[in-house]
């Protein structure tokens, strides 16, 4: 209904505009010049093809880490400075102060006094640029643990004021303002510390526990307002829920980590997933409510190391779906290359599929997830290399894969081959016992790969 | 009307930097983006003088005002006189002889000053200046010795006082100039770009070294324009921020900043054109002759290019015979003669590069195949014979020139790149700029200062001896990478008692010159088309007279139409290839 109402309305503007009057096109006058392309490349001047020239140096040298010949080309390139009146967002000032940052990072003799200098210069070029600088400005003091000093500059920035504030200078005052208030948490958090150890030996200090609880209104107060913005906060909400928990305020705690992990506004982020499972955990919550939190996470992000927790949690489940699901979950994790030697989660998949084996039900989950990965699992986990370097290397992790590639893959297998093989001789008896394992299913193997047609499930 | 009236005042507004004006009922001029209203008057335009009217209102209110900022009253002529007289000083310095300045100089530029009737005339541009109410004393340069006038100090030549004396374009500035003494830039500045300078040939910066070339030319010096602009960016000669140099009594504001203040290095065509044109302007005679005792006889610059160029010597006697062949040896063709449009104008030194590949082309063929092919014989030739002069071995010297011609075609492109174009003394546009202006300076400096120790290098290094070869080479170098004294046996052969090139082909790079006026080029030159070898040495050359390889290009193709003319028209002997 609604759309075809907006089409008539469209229809109608269109009719309105398209009648009788038209006012004449008047074209825009033509420079004097005109046949003349108005800018190319020729007509710039030597100063302007000179600098540019400079700067592809300096970009040179920095992707080869030469940070003396960087610096070297960067003296040469301030003097843009002096003519930089365009308006393009990437202007000779913004450069100088990107470079020179970077440069300075990298290859400064004299660390952080040098640093506040170039910044503090920086600061005055550009007032657009203010709070972006003072930010910087505000790592770099972190990154050399001048935590006191990196508080003050922001304090300083959050009290700037220049002309009509806008909107973009609201969001960086917003971050300004939310990273002072990480600062307070970890003030917060120090002062907590020192209560706590005190507390053990009976001792109790007033003045601590006020200061920390102004520490705590702070720093609240300041990461609430930006966490409220869509965006990603990961270090604020995690850090503001800790406060609240602290203080008991489960609801609120639940409700931001709710909003954070399923407002639409917000993009996408796995980690939000996971701080609502872990404060659920924490909670001591339902299973439910766990699995349809980690679910989320295994749809984004299937590689995720809380997938074997996930795997663990549904694999006890008594529901049949759920079971489907963690062999589904754990075949997925398998599928990354970061999971390739991870013991654990080949034993979980070991485990299960060893289970399908022994009772022979459920073979067509086995089958669904090994159809699309028969093609290339092979290769990527079972091969005779892998093979020869998981046994030397870590043997548990050599049985756990052998188990799996003797059922999935038959006796015949060259992983399975070789370990058992190697298992067998030097007489470590779960080995054996694994090569009889396989050899009394190997009907499985012949029932998945679809070679028996005894494996059409009921 | 009013749009009239604001045309020309187009300095930006002291409060909002809008350049907007209008004229309020007093006359005066405000702003329109912000109605600040200033303290400049509307030019009273006085239709008697419109032809020869210079400035026609400066307001009382802003000479008032600038009182505590002391300056002269100065000209942009007097402006690019000191250019000039500072150019031709460095030029004498690097061994030009005296007379340039003080006598061919001097002249071409007073000869301009009484063509654009700005003085040595009876009624200069400059006259009008002496109307203004404005000037209340009236004092001449003798009565006040102690402000004497900007035209003594700049005066090109020092020992003849007949510039202060004789003309009576001086009288009138030094009126101006002892008076309340107006620092708002140059009095003829915003003047300087109006429409009807054009037929006047309007004097900029690319264009006193026009002045200079027309000098050097006419004196026969042994300096060709492509070591003059070298020598320019090298910074021998002052051109970039050369302003600096003037006195501190001449302030630069405004559009003063335009005239003055370069950015781009002197173009060869521009300064060559220009040149021509200001030649021709101030209807100067015949030049006089270039024989071939002088240095830019093409037979002298080949001989210095093949030396540059690290080629067998023996190839001069064939780039003379070329020269020879088809007639531009003779002053009749070398000559300038000014405003002679029928004759084609010659670029010396690009001339001497083009006979030179020419010749290359005659012998080698540089086709990508005949010239390896004669370097294989001639390699073996050398491998089996150790005595006497060894014979010239094209791949050799293809493999050492490559390798220096890399190296410093880097070297050139980084000091491009680490030019530094700003100068100690800082420039702004109007008073109001000028805190922000030195403060942006300071910053820079701190900076640099800070960048520079990071690098270890505060400074650039020092500016290289000028010198007009470019590469040398010497016979002494115990590497054998000096090809002078090579034979060029092996690939001629003698032919009824005259030595010829054993090659009988040859191609042209282009069959038909481009007759069309406007684009100004003979050829127009595209690296794909042709052969690798070829481009090389256009590359070569390019590199040592630092133009396009195209502009040698049409050199090259214009010797070749002089050279096969006759054999185009008849049946060819030759086998010419022909290349699209």
């Amino acid at each position: 209904m609604d759309s075809l109402l907006q089409e008539e309305a469209v229809k109608n503007r269109a009719g309105q505009a398209g009648s009788d009057v038209l006012p004449p096109l008047r074209l825009p006058c033509l420079p004097p010049g005109f046949c003349r392309p108005a800018s190319s490349h020729e007509h710039k001047l030597n100063f302007q093809k000179s600098k540019e020239a400079c700067l592809n140096y300096i970009h040179d040298a920095m992707l080869q880490k030469q940070w003396k010949r960087a610096a070297e080309f960067l003296t040469f390139y301030i003097e843009a400075l002096e003519k930089d009146f365009s308006r393009e967002y990437m202007g000779p000032s913004e450069i100088i102060w990107r470079i020179g940052s970077e440069i300075l990072w990298h290859h400064s003799h004299n660390g952080v006094k040098e640093f506040s200098s170039f910044i503090e210069q920086m600061k005055t070029l550009a007032i657009k640029r203010y709070l972006k600088v003072c930010l910087e400005h505000v790592f770099h003091l972190l990154c050399n643990g001048l935590i006191d000093e990196a508080y003050q500059t922001l304090s300083l920035a959050e009290s700037w004021r220049h002309g009509e504030q806008t909107s973009v200078q609201d969001k960086e005052m917003k971050l300004i303002e939310a990273y002072r208030g990480l600062l307070d948490y970890c003030s917060w958090a120090k002062q907590k510390h020192i209560l706590l150890e005190h507390g053990q030996d009976g001792f109790e200090d007033l003045s601590v526990e006020q200061e920390m609880h102004s520490c705590f209104r702070k720093a609240a107060v300041n990461l609430k307002e930006v966490i409220k913005i869509p965006g990603v906060w990961d270090p604020f909400v995690k850090c503001y829920v800790d406060l609240l928990e602290f203080y008991g305020d489960h609801d609120e705690a639940r409700q931001v980590l709710n909003e954070y992990a399923y407002n639409s506004k917000f993009p996408a982020n796995p980690n939000a997933h996971v701080y609502l499972y872990q404060f659920l955990k924490r909670q001591g919550e339902s299973k439910k409510l766990l699995v349809s939190a980690l679910k989320i996470l295994h749809d984004s992000v299937p590689s995720h190391e809380l997938m074997i927790e996930f795997n663990t949690m549904l694999q006890k489940s008594k529901k049949r779906k759920k079971r489907r699901l963690g062999l589904k979950v754990i075949f997925a994790a398998l599928d990354y290359a970061g999971w390739k030697e991870n013991v654990k989660a080949w034993s979980c998949l070991a485990k299960q599929v060893k289970q399908i084996a022994i009772s022979e039900k459920h073979l067509d989950w086995i089958k669904q997830e090994w159809n699309s990965r028969r093609d290339w699992w092979p290769a990527f986990h079972f091969s005779r290399y892998l093979a020869k370097r998981n046994w030397q290397e870590n043997e548990s992790l050599s049985y756990e894969k052998a188990l799996v590639a003797g059922i999935l893959l038959g006796k015949d297998c060259k992983y399975f081959k070789y370990v058992s093989h190697q298992g067998c001789k030097t007489q470590v008896k779960r080995f054996r016992m694994l090569k009889k394992f396989v050899n009394k299913h190997s009907p499985v193997y012949l029932r998945i790969s679809g070679l028996s047609d005894s494996s059409v499930p009921p | 009307m009013d749009e009239e009236a604001v045309r020309d005042f187009n300095e930006r507004c002291a409060q909002c930097s809008e350049v907007n004006w209008g004229v309020t009922d007093g006359g005066r001029f405000y702003c329109r983006s912000c109605h600040n209203v200033t303290e400049r008057t509307r030019e009273v335009i006085n239709t008697d003088f419109i032809s020869n009217s210079r400035v026609q209102t400066i307001s009382k209110g802003s000479r008032k005002k600038e009182k505590t900022d002391r300056g002269c009253e100065w000209y942009v002529c007097e402006g690019f006189q000191f250019v000039l007289k500072k150019q031709a000083e460095a030029l004498e310095a690097l061994g030009v002889c005296p007379q340039m300045k003080d006598e061919i100089l001097c002249n071409f530029w007073r000869l301009y000053l009484q063509k654009t009737k700005q003085a040595y005339c009876d009624r200069p541009d400059g006259e009008t200046v002496k109307a203004l109410p404005l000037c209340d004393s009236s004092t001449d340069v003798e009565s006040e010795p102690e402000t004497p006038s900007l035209l003594h100090l700049l005066s090109l030549s020092e020992s003849e006082g007949d510039l202060q004396t004789d003309s009576s374009f001086i009288s009138s500035v030094s009126k101006v100039s002892a008076s309340t003494s107006v620092c708002s830039g140059s009095v003829d500045g915003s003047l300087y770009f109006m429409k009807n300078q054009k037929e006047k040939l309007r004097m900029t910066m690319p264009m006193t070294l026009s002045f200079c070339y027309m000098a050097l030319l006419w004196l026969r010096e042994p300096m060709t324009l492509s070591d003059l602009l070298r020598f320019v960016v090298e910074g021998h000669i002052p051109y970039l921020n050369v302003f600096q140099h003037f006195p501190e009594k001449m302030k630069l504001y405004g559009v003063d900043l335009k005239i003055f203040c370069v950015e781009s290095w002197p173009v060869y065509e521009e300064v060559y054109d220009k040149m021509l044109e200001l030649a021709a302007f101030l209807d100067l005679p015949r030049f006089p002759d270039i024989t071939d005792s002088c240095f830019l006889h093409p037979d002298m610059l080949c001989m210095k290019y093949l030396m540059e160029a690290n080629l067998p010597d023996e190839l001069h006697n064939w780039t003379c015979r070329v020269v020879k062949k088809i007639c531009i040896g003779e002053a009749d063709f070398l000559t300038l003669v000014p405003g002679n449009k029928s004759t084609r104008k010659v670029k010396y030194d690009v001339l001497a590069a083009a006979l030179i590949i020419v010749v290359l082309k005659l012998l080698f063929l540089l086709d990508d195949h005949y010239e390896w092919l004669l370097s294989d014989f001639a390699e073996e030739r050398n491998k089996n014979n150790q005595e006497g002069r060894p014979y010239f071995e094209f791949k050799k010297w293809y493999k050492v020139i490559k390798c220096s011609l890399d190296v410093e075609q880097k070297k050139l492109d980084e000091e491009r790149a680490k030019y530094q174009w700003r100068c100690e003394k800082p420039l702004f546009y109007s008073a109001d700029k000028k805190s922000k202006v030195l403060k942006r300076r300071q910053m820079v400096v701190n900076l640099q200062n800070q960048f520079g120790k990071l690098s270890g290098s505060v400074r650039p290094a020092e500016k290289p001896n000028p010198s007009s070869f470019q590469l040398s080479w010497s016979e002494e170098n115990a590497d054998g990478s000096c090809f002078h004294g090579h034979s060029l046996k092996g690939i001629l052969q003698e032919k009824r008692g005259v030595l010829a090139a054993m090659n009988p082909d040859y191609w042209l790079c282009t069959v038909q010159l481009c007759r069309e006026r406007s684009c100004g080029h003979l050829a127009h030159y595209r690296e794909v088309e042709f052969p690798q070898s070829y481009h090389f040495v256009l590359r070569l050359f390019s590199f040592l007279l630092r133009i396009q390889p195209s502009s040698i290009h049409d050199d090259v193709c214009l010797i070749e139409h002089k050279l096969f003319n006759k054999k185009l028209c008849k049946k060819p002997k030759y086998n010419t290839v022909i290349r699209k």
